[in-house]
């Protein structure tokens, strides 16, 4: 590769050749839009790789019901804006059944997150789908290939993948098998901010700092987001100015204290960070190995 | 991770910094050697010594350390990057792990990968996309078979840098002695590797010494510590002084008024106005535009993914190749490669594979093995057929011709993998040495009188009905049967016979699945010959792999090659055994019988599938009906 290209740029040729190559190669590739920062970076990546054609794919959020409301607003107007086809996903039996985050705990991310996502692609019939995941985020997300093959029962065999080599991606597959595709896997989370800013891109405001009522939990900030929030006796919200710097369903997601309120004070605040980006997802605290066994079930 | 040492100041403004981050240069490497060499080890040292791990990161990595750790009361650094379940409970790496740290002068992606062999394939996948290899020797056992492969390996996958990182120098009390033989050892064991560069380290992972500082306790090594050569070294290409290539991806149509192709420049430059050739078509045209979403480019180089527009209207598809007329690229259907074989099935010579290079894939196959590399002498020995984490020097041929150039010049047009028919695996990996001009090949002699010329004169269209199934399930029988028939329509035919053929053309055969390769590939071949004669051709041979009829079938043109399952059950053979065979594979008198000692793959979507539910006369004027209905005949 020529070190000619700035870094940035050949991050960016290399997710648009992903995008392109899936594409070419997949009978009905999905993107999986999460709303959040990655979610943005790689949907601008993909207006890129096709233009001046749309992308040649719906984008499709698993919405579990429990998504920060700027979230939904955020992801309803950028959908309007680019004009692109969404497909909201929801496991509607566990929302019958009242699964929530807060009386089922594991078992809610299972059934609201991994098991809506395999329904969803299993009934619409994707044969791809792309997802923001990267490669500096988590342990088992840093074995990954780029191409990531699932079995016909959308499972992930870490112990069994298929060799990977330069960019030429083996898009291959039999009916019912599946590709999860990640086209950021080697941007890290400052690569994000910093293209982000570049590229002047819109962000959820959620990952701005401003006054918003917390409680404490397990030496977390959650925030209190609207009626559903449980408190417990005695607990009360308190008023902080904090902010997020990873985005999942509000009562799994931890914030922090911070005054950073632009761009540039977020990537400041990064520089200096002393804990990691998912640090702030109680989900990832089940257990020690709890995203590979997640992976391996289908979650993203 | 990026983060920076807690202490460093940010400099201000915060624009100037992210520029100046922006414009330093990222180096990838690998570590690679044999077990137990202390890979992870070395860089869980190199991310805590740089102060790239997040507290809470590290908070894990102590509770870990305790639970699964084999380093007593210290930290396992090792235990930061093996993130499977099952490569902490085993202590070993499976899989290669991606890590990615910054310093002020470099960023870098580091490929941390399993040194049993049994994993080489995860191993050749994080060194193919690495500018320098680090290999790490363990001081106590020297050079190593594993030493050897590896080396051997990110060799042929295009790194040009290696460094040789003799580690645990401690146990053996920092002797400059054992480091001199063992770096003159390896240096030798090398040298026919191409290496640009070498450079050897004595170092200590588990303590930190000369990997990112020099250490006082080497005094006799004056070279730089790992870190800052790292830091340091040029491992710049010459992608971008070559001349212009571009893969076409994908070709962008939003309307009537605009048509792009898609890909990612592969070596050189270009500008709107500059000449292009299409490689396999030679047709030529002008760069109108190169499209951005962020408006068009007066220039893109090498590594720049773009859509460009032509000043005119020519046949481009995806896998065609875009080219500096003046230096256009080689097209063949034939090229000399060397090859990593990476699955657990045998490669035979002759058997059809995918092959992807660039954005096109063809069928093709391994012609012939000319060598195996011996992966501890380095020495060249004889193969017929090549197991997994064999290296090979082999000839290649495909079904048609391809924009191929040596992988040295052009890794996007010179790297291929080879995907299995079947399970779409990627089953090997491949260099191309040597491309041959198609057209300096063979050249085809024009026949004057073509097939169709033939086939009219007969008042037919040529086939081949290819009838599979397995010993004694009748294929010859109904064979036969609509051969009579249709000679009685008079209907010119031929019948090739698998029992008939092993007695002539194919009597050096024997029953190995290589054996049974070639057997099934002259059969095609001769039918091939026989239906250009314009004749309707019966086949009848057991064809036990899926794979085999395949390719068989890609040598027809389509609707020529016709199915014919004939699908009796096993037991049912078995009653009948016409030749006593069945009996004589019960006791072990015959090796590889099909369905016995040997399998069968039934056909998923044959043309024709003739189950037993019918007599041999009912189940042939099936057939000849089903040649009607597709205007074979009349």
């Amino acid at each position: 590769m020529s070190d000619r290209l700035s870094h940035l740029k050949r991050l960016e040729s290399e997710s648009i050749r992903i995008f392109r190559e899936v594409a070419a190669e997949c009978r009905a590739p999905v993107f999986l839009y999460s709303i959040g920062k990655d979610s943005t970076v790689m949907l601008h990546l993909a207006m890129k790789a096709f233009f001046p054609s749309k992308p040649p794919f719906p984008l499709m959020h698993i919405d579990t019901g429990w998504k920060f409301r700027e979230m939904i607003e955020f992801r309803d107007a950028t959908v309007a804006r680019l004009g692109l086809p969404l497909i909201v996903a929801t496991n509607a039996e566990g929302r019958r059944q009242g699964i929530n985050p807060f009386d089922h705990g594991g078992y809610y991310t299972h059934a609201m997150k991994t098991e809506a996502l395999k329904a969803a692609l299993k009934q619409h019939g994707f044969d791809a789908a792309f997802g923001g995941a990267r490669r500096d985020e988590e342990k088992s997300r840093a074995k990954e290939r780029v191409f990531s093959f699932r079995t016909a029962a959308q499972e992930w065999d870490p112990k069994n993948q298929r060799p990977e080599f330069w960019q030429l991606y083996n898009g291959r597959m039999n009916p019912g098998e599946s590709l999860r595709v990640f086209p950021l896997s080697n941007w890290t989370e400052l690569d994000i901010w910093h293209y982000i800013m570049l590229e002047k891109l819109d962000i959820v405001p959620l990952y701005f700092a401003a006054v918003r009522p917390v409680v404490v939990r397990d030496g977390s900030l959650i925030v209190v987001h609207d009626e559903r929030m449980r408190l417990d006796p005695g607990e009360v919200p308190e008023q902080k100015l904090v902010r997020f710097r990873s985005l999942g369903c509000y009562p799994l997601t931890a914030a922090h204290e911070s005054d950073a309120a632009t761009l540039p004070d977020i990537v400041a605040e990064m520089l200096v960070a002393r804990t990691s980006e998912r640090g702030g997802r109680l989900i990832d605290r089940d257990d020690k190995d709890s995203m590979e066994k997640k992976k391996r079930e289908g979650y993203f | 991770m990026n983060a920076m040492p807690p202490l460093a100041p940010v400099p201000s403004p915060l624009e100037t910094f992210l520029a100046q981050q922006e414009g330093i240069g990222l180096l990838r490497f690998l570590t690679c050697g044999s077990v137990d060499d202390g890979k992870s080890t070395l860089i869980g040292r190199l991310l805590y010594d740089t102060k790239l791990i997040f507290d809470d990161t590290l908070a894990t990595l102590a509770r870990d350390s305790v639970k699964h750790g084999t380093t007593g009361d210290d930290i396992d650094f090792a235990l930061l990057v093996d993130g499977l379940e099952a490569e902490r409970e085993q202590g070993i790496t499976i899989d290669v792990a991606y890590r990615f740290f910054t310093t002020d002068k470099r960023r870098f992606i580091v490929a941390d990968t399993p040194g049993h062999e049994q994993y080489t394939r995860n191993m050749a996948t994080g060194a193919s996309n690495a500018d320098l290899a680090v290999v790490l020797i363990d001081a106590r056992q020297g050079v190593l078979t594993q030493t050897k492969r590896h080396s051997f390996i990110v060799s042929l996958l295009g790194i040009r840098h290696i460094v040789l990182a003799v580690n645990k120098i401690d146990l053996v009390g920092f002797s400059e002695a054992r480091f001199n033989q063992i770096r003159e050892e390896y240096a030798a064991a090398v040298q026919h590797l191409g290496f640009k560069t070498l450079t050897a380290i004595p170092m200590s992972a588990r303590y930190g010494d000369n990997v990112i500082s020099v250490s006082e306790r080497t005094p006799w090594y004056d070279g730089p510590s790992l870190l800052h050569l790292l830091e340091t070294i040029d491992v710049d290409s010459d992608t971008a002084a070559r001349p212009f290539r571009m893969p076409v991806q994908w070709v962008n149509r939003p309307n009537l008024d605009f048509r792009g192709y898609a890909g990612t420049i592969a070596s050189g430059s270009i500008r709107p106005g500059d000449r292009v050739t299409v490689a396999a078509s030679g047709r030529t045209s002008t760069i109108a535009r190169i499209v951005t979403l962020d408006g068009d480019l007066d220039e893109a180089g090498a590594g720049r993914a773009v859509t460009l527009t032509l000043a005119d209207q020519i046949d481009i598809s995806r896998g065609d190749v875009l080219a500096a007329p003046t230096e256009p690229v080689p097209v063949a259907d034939k090229f000399d490669a060397q090859i990593v074989w990476l699955s657990e099935h045998t490669l035979f010579p002759g058997r059809s594979y995918i092959v992807k290079l660039g954005t096109r894939s063809v069928s093709g196959s391994v012609t012939r093995i000319r060598h195996r590399i011996d992966i501890n002498s380095f020495e060249n020995v004889a193969a017929d057929t090549l197991e997994m984490n064999d290296v090979a020097a082999v000839s290649l041929s495909l079904t048609a011709p391809i924009a191929v150039e040596r992988f040295t010049e052009n890794r996007d047009l010179g790297g291929f993998i080879l995907i299995d028919r079947l399970t779409n695996a990627t089953v090997g990996v491949g260099m191309v040495e040597t491309a041959a001009q198609a057209s300096t090949n063979i050249v085809w002699h024009d026949l004057a009188v073509d097939r169709e010329a033939r086939a009219a004169m007969k008042g037919q269209r040529p086939a081949a009905i290819w009838f599979t199934g397995l010993s004694g399930a009748g294929k010859s029988t109904v064979a036969n049967l609509v051969d009579r028939k249709l000679h009685a329509l008079g209907r010119h035919t031929f019948i090739l016979d698998g029992d008939n053929v092993r007695h002539g053309l194919n009597r050096d055969l024997g029953f190995t699945e290589a054996d049974r390769v070639e057997n099934i590939r002259r059969a095609a071949e001769a039918a091939r010959l026989l239906v250009d004669a314009g004749l309707i051709v019966l086949v009848s041979f057991i064809s036990p792999y899926r794979s085999d009829r395949e390719a068989a079938r890609e040598r027809f043109e389509p609707g020529e090659f016709l199915e014919a399952f004939v699908d009796t059950p096993i037991d049912e053979c078995r009653r009948r055994d016409p030749k006593g065979l069945y009996a004589r594979a019960d006791q072990g008198l015959i090796r590889n019988f099909t369905g016995v000692s040997a399998p069968y793959e039934a056909p998923e979507n044959p043309e024709l599938h003739l189950r037993t539910d019918a007599t041999a006369e009912e189940l042939a004027d099936r057939v000849v009906e089903e040649l009607r209905r597709r205007a074979i005949i009349a």
